[in-house]
């Protein structure tokens, strides 16, 4: 679970670096995002004193604040139980195994409850599993689709009645069918995780397969003729034209596709009680305490600049796969 | 010279259209000597494009045949090597790995050494060795078409299919475009179909003018043999009365016999539906 703190410590970086930089190049450009803020934490805490609910004053900016300090801490915290449990366990072990060698020694996990971080992360791992199955599913059908009219044909009727499915609607089909199907002695992923991942991938599919599918069948006809004159085979034709000719729709769909993928996943956490974000949402709204709605306010802040990155990270994986350099790519 | 390289045979293409089918060509009979240049020349609209499509294989025809070397065109192959108008060179590649490509695909036996001597060799003929690892998007109109011709070149094509190669050009690269081509023309001595509006371009280029009448159901309207001496210069051409003679034959054709009535309100619909059907 330290991976979680070092994505946030990373993450942090990045930011940092490229507010410097900005700042340098264009004062406007940053002082408006700036206003911009600055305007909506006013209009924020102003209209927050006015509401009062069950569970006392809704939050402002800095009960938000202090809250998301206070959730550090108890990640802190956690940790440092967690490392006194599994250092005294040693010790244990060490003394058992000086007293009789042939003692195996047993590591038991540590069973303290989830964190805001690792919660965190485990929605990240999730929404990144469920959205690269469909990936893997929706770029080579969207390929097939776009190349070939029939089989377009053929899919799109499907593509064009599942596509508007809630997720929350596949969700109590997909928990029973992984209950039924997923049966092992010792598994390698826990049922909820499987049902979340299933549930996001179901959901990701439809924009990556149209976005490829359009990309593909709009190919340029010369570079098409080019393909045919050469007689390249069906492979090398998708791997040398149709592949490149097409990457900016793919990562369209894709980008699409991941954004669909983070919000389907909160929603289906919080209704299947799954651990996530999601759940970590409902779990403070079931506790009902005086810091309930500030702690979900740092989630919701949370869930919103998690989907903002992984937007940055699919932009900079194009980036780097894009043969055209050039290209404006917002 | 073989006495029949590539054959024409009563060629014919109807397209469907919502309203049936519509006739673009017809009867389309041309016998082309090996190491011939041949240029077809029409008014815009008239098949030139169809024709072409048709010898490489891109289109098939609905009547009549192409036989290339006692085999019938099917399908599109290196052995009818097209320069497409746009020069449509993959975007993503060098100058040296779109040549390379075409060479991989079509000479598979060359060893590793053989293929960078070809595509270098075809870089060479078309005087673009300086920029080789430059993408199409970071050199000129005129140096892309160059590496379009030398990738077509580099499938050592029986044909080389030429639709209007230099159409998208200024003047002056054109002009320099066309004494690079009659140089590998006269080295190489490929069977050369070059479509073009230009008049000049085809006198000074061609051996032989085809002519093509206005469509629907176009056809082969007059051939103009070409009977100046190769090498041909451009400027001592211009006072050259022959060559004058052969630019006004073609213009004839082109602006009296088959001049275009664009004021008749019927033909006004068949002209634009042959527009359609060639943008298809």
């Amino acid at each position: 679970m330290n991976n979680s703190a070092q994505v946030v410590r990373y993450t942090g970086k990045l930011q940092g670096k490229s507010m410097i930089s900005s700042m340098l190049n264009s004062g406007p450009k940053l002082i408006m995002p700036f206003i911009g803020i600055l305007l909506f934490l006013g209009i924020w805490s102003g209209v927050a004193k006015s509401i009062d609910t069950s569970l006392g004053q809704f939050p402002g900016p800095t009960q938000v604040f202090e809250q998301a300090l206070t959730l550090i801490d108890e990640h802190n915290q956690q940790r440092e139980k967690a490392d006194d449990f599994y250092s005294r366990q040693e010790e244990r072990n060490a003394a058992r195994v000086a007293k009789d060698p042939t003692y195996v020694p047993k590591i038991r996990p540590y069973t303290g409850a989830p964190t805001f971080f690792d919660q965190i992360w485990t929605s990240l791992y999730t929404v990144m599993v469920g959205f690269f199955i469909a990936s893997i599913i929706a770029v080579p059908v969207g390929i097939l689709c776009g190349l070939s009219r029939s089989a377009y044909a053929a899919m799109n009727p499907l593509i064009q009645i599942f596509k508007p499915v809630s997720p929350l609607a596949w969700l109590p089909l997909v928990t029973m069918v992984v209950s039924a199907v997923y049966i092992s002695e010792d598994p390698m992923f826990s049922k909820s995780f499987i049902t979340s991942a299933f549930t996001v991938s179901l959901c990701c599919l439809w924009p990556t397969l149209i976005n490829t599918a359009v990309g593909v069948s709009n190919i340029d006809s010369d570079l098409v003729n080019v393909s045919k004159v050469l007689r390249l085979k069906p492979l090398s034709h998708v791997q040398k034209i149709v592949l490149p000719a097409s990457i900016p729709m793919i990562f369209t769909g894709l980008r699409l596709s991941l954004g669909i993928g983070w919000m389907v996943l909160i929603a289906a956490e919080m209704l299947a009680q799954n651990p996530g974000l999601g759940k970590f949402v409902w779990d403070e709204f079931q506790n009902g305490s005086s810091e309930s709605l500030s702690r979900i306010m740092v989630a919701v802040i949370t869930i919103g600049i998690i989907g903002f990155l992984l937007d940055r990270l699919m932009l900079t994986i194009q980036r780097y796969v894009s043969w055209d350099k050039n290209a404006v790519l917002r | 010279m073989q006495p029949k390289h590539l054959e024409l045979t009563q060629v014919g293409i109807d397209f469907p259209t919502p309203k049936g089918p519509f006739n673009a060509l017809t009867d389309v009979n041309l016998k082309i000597k090996k190491g011939e240049f041949i240029s077809l020349i029409g008014h815009s609209g008239c098949g030139k494009s169809t024709v072409l499509n048709i010898v490489a294989g891109l289109h098939q025809a609905t009547t009549g045949g192409v036989i290339l070397d006692g085999a019938e065109v099917k399908e599109p192959g290196p052995e009818r090597a097209v320069v497409f108008q746009n020069h449509s060179l993959l975007p993503w590649l060098s100058v040296y790995k779109n040549v390379e490509l075409a060479v991989k695909q079509t000479q598979k036996t060359k060893s590793k050494q053989e293929v960078r001597d070809w595509v270098t060799h075809n870089l060479e003929l078309v005087h673009m060795t300086h920029a080789l690892d430059k993408l199409p998007s970071e050199i000129s109109g005129g140096m892309k078409q160059r590496v379009g011709i030398a990738r077509a070149l580099a499938m050592e094509p029986k044909v080389l299919l030429m639709d209007e190669p230099f159409g998208a050009l200024d003047a002056l690269t054109r002009a320099h475009l066309q004494d690079s081509l009659m140089e590998i023309h006269a080295d190489l001595g490929n069977t050369v179909i070059m479509i073009t509006h230009d008049v000049d371009e085809a006198v000074l280029l061609s051996d032989r003018i085809v002519m093509m009448t206005n469509g629907p159901s176009a056809t082969i309207g007059e051939i103009l043999d070409v009977e100046l001496e190769r090498p041909r210069d451009r400027l001592s051409l211009a006072d050259n009365p022959q060559y004058n003679h052969y630019r006004h034959e073609v213009l004839t054709f082109l602006y009296e016999k088959q001049k275009k009535i664009e004021t008749v309100s019927s033909h006004k619909g068949k002209t634009a539906s042959v527009k359609k059907n060639n943008a298809a």
